[in-house]
């Protein structure tokens, strides 16, 4: 019985502590919690780098299992049997060299200086944040609110940032907003991410209209670094009388087996308009051909990560 | 509460979360993502009872909220751990009557923590959470759960039942 009562105490108390965090940190006041995570970051980075590194290969292997299972299966088997006869020729090597080449491709028709990184960590899916913890930090020049970007296009934005890892609020988080800029017509609107749904466009021009197959790049702001590749429209509702016009979105970049990215850590002085995507015609056929040579423009700062092989190699 | 004991969860669960982060989140598996750290309170619970189990989920869930890339707001997990620890540290007499009364028991806890985040979540107007994604997650996570549980906690609470009766020789040998 008394064991009870001390139990219902202990209760309390600690119901009362969760209550006051929760409370302490959704007012958005960056200042003992955000403490707190960084320490417990910098503990916890360090290990986590090392483990994640450690379970490459095997995640690799798992890699992208999921969301779509039984096209992903077909698409999966016709791949492995590719995939073995190129483990024969340890080729492991060279498709990590070719995602390097296409990062520094994009980046390259950028004109953006940028930081190659590791995704180590992933947000749990049923927490309902996109959130991806990368294994560079601040000792590598890397600084909150920076453009991050991968072969295929627009990753997210850096969130936060420890010395030695940065955690990245990817594109679908349902808290990630982004002007745009369709290619071509000029016309500006928003994209917000809905997790695994299409992300939702919103433009501001009924006259000018949206049809689907657009392609869009990020509007160069304060915020993020211009050009670069969003994502195609998907649909478009238009409603009469709106001033606005709607749609959704269909990101570049697949989500669910992100890997290299780039953190963008100087913008070029203007911003490169439509000229980081892709041409046009052969959009479906040159996703891994396109990057090679054009590596030319592009500036790597060699980082923590394992990719600075063939950093020297472009 | 012994020190030994502390060292052990602490260590137990500072393990877990880094399996979970490090490992198994990247894996993204369709659905939802292992919850180790639920497990091992859940372990940890069955056999030293409710109050440690609830301050073992308090601690783990502040470990989750905490270590990166968690982004809710801080308390969240702690709040939900902490109710996981005490109702599988109160469950501790019920689960030794039968073998697949733990795995019963990790699943209603694993359903519970789920629905418990997100209602945390839609009380704090997360705009993520969405009552049909709360459905479509959960029985993945369910599902985990339970395939990971024969591999965690048989292992979590033998090593647990060792520190407990290894404690106790000594305090009767003093």
């Amino acid at each position: 019985m008394r064991d009870n009562g001390r139990t219902r105490v202990i209760l309390v108390v600690l119901l009362l502590a969760s209550l006051t965090f929760i409370a302490l940190d959704s007012r958005g006041s960056s200042g003992p919690v955000e403490g707190i995570r960084s320490a417990v970051a910098s503990v916890f980075g360090p290990v986590q780098r090392a483990v994640s590194g450690a379970f490459r290969p095997v995640r690799d292997f798992f890699g992208g299992l999921g969301q779509d299972q039984q096209a992903e299966l077909d698409r999966l088997r016709a791949e492995n049997d590719a995939l073995k006869l190129k483990v024969r020729t340890d080729d492991y090597t060279a498709t990590k060299a070719a995602e390097f080449d296409k990062l520094m491709g994009t980046a390259g028709r950028g004109g953006y200086t940028i930081l190659p990184a590791r995704v180590i960590s992933i947000g749990a899916a049923q927490t309902f944040s996109w959130t991806a913890l990368i294994d560079a930090g601040t000792q590598d020049g890397l600084k909150v609110g920076m453009t991050v970007i991968n072969g295929d296009g627009l990753v997210g934005r850096v969130k936060s940032a420890t010395s030695s890892t940065a955690i990245v609020l990817l594109t679908i988080d349902p808290k990630f907003f982004v002007g745009i800029r369709v290619e071509k017509t000029n016309e500006i609107g928003a994209v917000q991410g809905h997790g695994l749904d299409p992300m939702t466009l919103t433009t501001f021009d009924h006259l000018t209209p949206l049809s689907i197959g657009d392609r869009l790049v990020t509007q160069g702001s304060d915020l993020f670094a211009g050009g670069v590749p969003v994502g195609d429209v998907l649909s478009v509702q238009a409603n009469a009388g709106d001033v606005a016009q709607r749609g959704t979105i269909r990101p570049y970049v697949d989500f669910t087996s992100l890997d290299l990215v780039g953190v963008i850590l100087v913008r070029p002085r203007t911003d490169p308009r439509d000229s980081v995507l892709p041409p046009k015609p052969s959009a479906s056929a040159s996703a891994g051909s396109t990057a090679s040579p054009s590596a030319s423009g592009a500036t790597v700062t060699p980082g923590a990560t394992g990719a600075s092989p063939s950093a020297s190699r472009s | 509460m012994t020190f030994g004991r502390g060292l052990l969860v602490a260590v137990l669960l500072g393990i877990a979360v880094v399996v979970q982060t490090a490992i198994l989140s990247p894996l993204r598996l369709p659905g939802a993502t292992p919850d180790v750290v639920l497990l091992v309170v859940v372990a940890l619970a069955l056999v030293q009872g409710q109050t440690p189990g609830m301050l073992a989920g308090f601690a783990g869930g502040l470990l989750l909220d905490t270590v990166p890339p968690a982004e809710g707001a801080l308390g969240r997990w702690a709040l939900v751990l902490c109710l996981v620890g005490l109702l599988a540290g109160r469950l501790r007499d019920t689960a030794e009557r039968s073998v697949f009364l733990p795995i019963v028991i990790v699943a209603g806890c694993s359903a519970l923590a789920t629905i418990g985040y997100a209602a945390t979540g839609l009380l704090l107007g997360d705009h993520g959470v969405s009552i049909p994604g709360v459905l479509s997650a959960l029985p993945a996570a369910v599902l985990y759960d339970v395939l990971l549980s024969p591999f965690i906690v048989p292992a979590v609470m033998w090593l647990a039942r060792r520190f407990e009766v290894s404690t106790t020789y000594a305090r009767v040998r003093r």
